[in-house]
């Protein structure tokens, strides 16, 4: 009966749009929206040049940048709340449990992620097309450009990953975010407290938009993926 | 500017991990117009073509383009498979011209009149994948005019498409001869060959075993390498193990 009781409450409060709910979605979108497009201006560089690139060494590179891909987030979360503290390089600074912290640490995270993805999708395509990108005598940054312009709607998938893994990670921003109520809470460190003080009307409302939010982006992806293919080939 | 020819090819050779793909491959290419390579699957036509256009480098021998530096040399290349990025048939000839960093204007009308070469300028706004074969093969040659190559090298242009497109393509390509652009293409297609080609070098083994006018090569082969191969003598390998 609790259970039910929790989950009416959940879905009264998401749909009278409580504040509290809204704004730290809100934190959650724009702390994970930013990481990802931070992620993304190095990450696809990173994966198209890679693919493209023979050098010794390379195998090496790959398999490191794979193993990132599964970076222990709370790990991720003390690196950079050390480099950020006080007497940390970048302590100076002063971003420790700001937004900004979060956005390094998720930055961090999703970056090797999307640049691993990337790299795979454009080996891919870089088999298809280099020959025939080199024989236009093309600069290799030209060739890495095209092929991320040519494989633009599979990279969407790694665009998704990263954005799922920033959204629903907890460790990373607890730990530089701090949690602090309408500044640095999120939705899954939200999630987590409101578990442990049993509120959990409002630990059910985020986890329920949370979830939609997920399942939301990635179907309006998959239907712009399948359109824009369809269209070009 | 300096001529073109003679291509002197010298001893070429390519060894991809220690297998002799080119094995000592020399001959001269004097003659305009259009030079067929022929030869049977594994001969080396295709490398031969990659090392002429520098996407392969040699590993020994060497190739002359007249008295010119081999960078100075406009070259393209067309492949089998004509490989178009996912976008339109304009940009996908455009991309051809993004090393030059030409004016969007100039590089608009370069486009517009090698689309128009090869009959697709109205069909410039289209996706270039959703063309049919021998459209897109088209829209291959066009990416390849529009940096006004005075090397052309085709390999196997027309493999996969229907007597029509054939035709069509290879209306294309006499015309560049007649306008004054070398062309080496490779084909299997014999009657392809005979149409088109004034001379004919046949590939065996990584070695050229016969170069000559394409009707006397084509009639009256000297080898019983060419020979056995424009007669479509099987096994091939006959001659490999003799030699």
């Amino acid at each position: 009966m609790r259970m039910l009781q929790a989950l009416a409450d959940a879905f009264a409060m998401i749909g009278a749009l409580d504040r509290d709910v809204l704004s730290i979605v809100g934190l959650s979108l724009r702390v994970s929206l930013a990481a990802v497009a931070l992620g993304c201006l190095v990450g696809l560089p990173a994966g198209a040049l890679l693919a493209i690139a023979r050098f010794p060494g390379r195998d090496a590179v790959v398999a490191a940048l794979n193993a990132l891909m599964g970076l222990p987030p709370v790990v991720v979360g003390l690196v950079i709340y050390l480099l950020l503290s006080r007497s940390g390089i970048l302590g100076p600074l002063g971003l420790l449990f700001t937004p900004a912290a979060m956005i390094l640490a998720q930055t961090v995270l999703v970056t090797p992620l999307i640049a691993a993805l990337a790299r795979g999708i454009l080996e891919d395509s870089e088999r298809e097309l280099g020959e025939q990108l080199r024989s236009l005598r093309l600069s290799p940054w030209h060739r890495a450009r095209t092929l991320l312009f040519d494989a633009r709607f599979s990279l969407v998938v790694a665009v998704l990953a990263a954005f799922g893994r920033a959204v629903s990670e907890v460790g990373a921003v607890l730990v530089v975010g701090g949690n602090i109520a309408g500044s640095t809470r999120t939705m899954t460190t939200a999630i987590s407290l409101e578990t442990q003080k049993g509120d959990l009307p409002l630990a059910l409302a985020l986890g329920l938009v949370l979830m939609t939010l997920v399942l939301a982006v990635n179907l309006a992806a998959g239907l712009v993926r399948g359109h824009a293919m369809r269209a070009y080939g | 500017m300096s001529a073109l020819l003679p291509i002197v090819i010298e001893a070429l050779a390519f060894r991809p991990c220690g297998a002799a793909v080119i094995d000592g491959l020399s001959a001269t290419i004097a003659t305009p117009g259009i030079t067929a390579i022929v030869g049977p699957n594994g001969a080396g036509k295709s490398v031969t073509l990659r090392l002429l256009d520098g996407l392969l480098v040699p590993d020994g021998g060497s190739i002359r383009f007249g008295t010119r530096q081999a960078a100075d040399v406009r070259r393209a290349m067309v492949f089998q498979r004509p490989a178009l990025i996912r976008a339109s048939v304009h940009d996908n000839v455009a991309l051809a011209l993004a090393a030059e960093g030409l004016a969007r204007r100039e590089a608009a009308a370069r486009v517009g009149a090698a689309l128009e070469r090869v009959g697709l300028a109205r069909r410039s706004r289209e996706a270039a994948r959703r063309l049919s074969g021998g459209e897109q093969q088209r829209l291959a040659l066009a990416r390849a005019l529009v940096t006004e190559p005075e090397l052309i090298l085709l390999d196997e242009p027309t493999a996969n498409l229907d007597p029509g497109a054939t035709d069509v393509i290879e209306g294309i390509v006499a015309g560049l001869a007649q306008a004054g652009v070398k062309v080496i293409l490779v084909s299997h297609n014999l009657g392809q060959v005979a149409r088109l080609a004034g001379d004919v070098l046949v590939l065996a083994g990584g070695r050229a075993v016969e170069h000559g006018p394409a009707r006397s090569v084509l009639t009256s082969p000297r080898t019983p390498e060419a020979r056995a191969y424009l007669n479509g003598e099987l096994p091939w390998t006959r001659f490999a193990a003799a030699s």
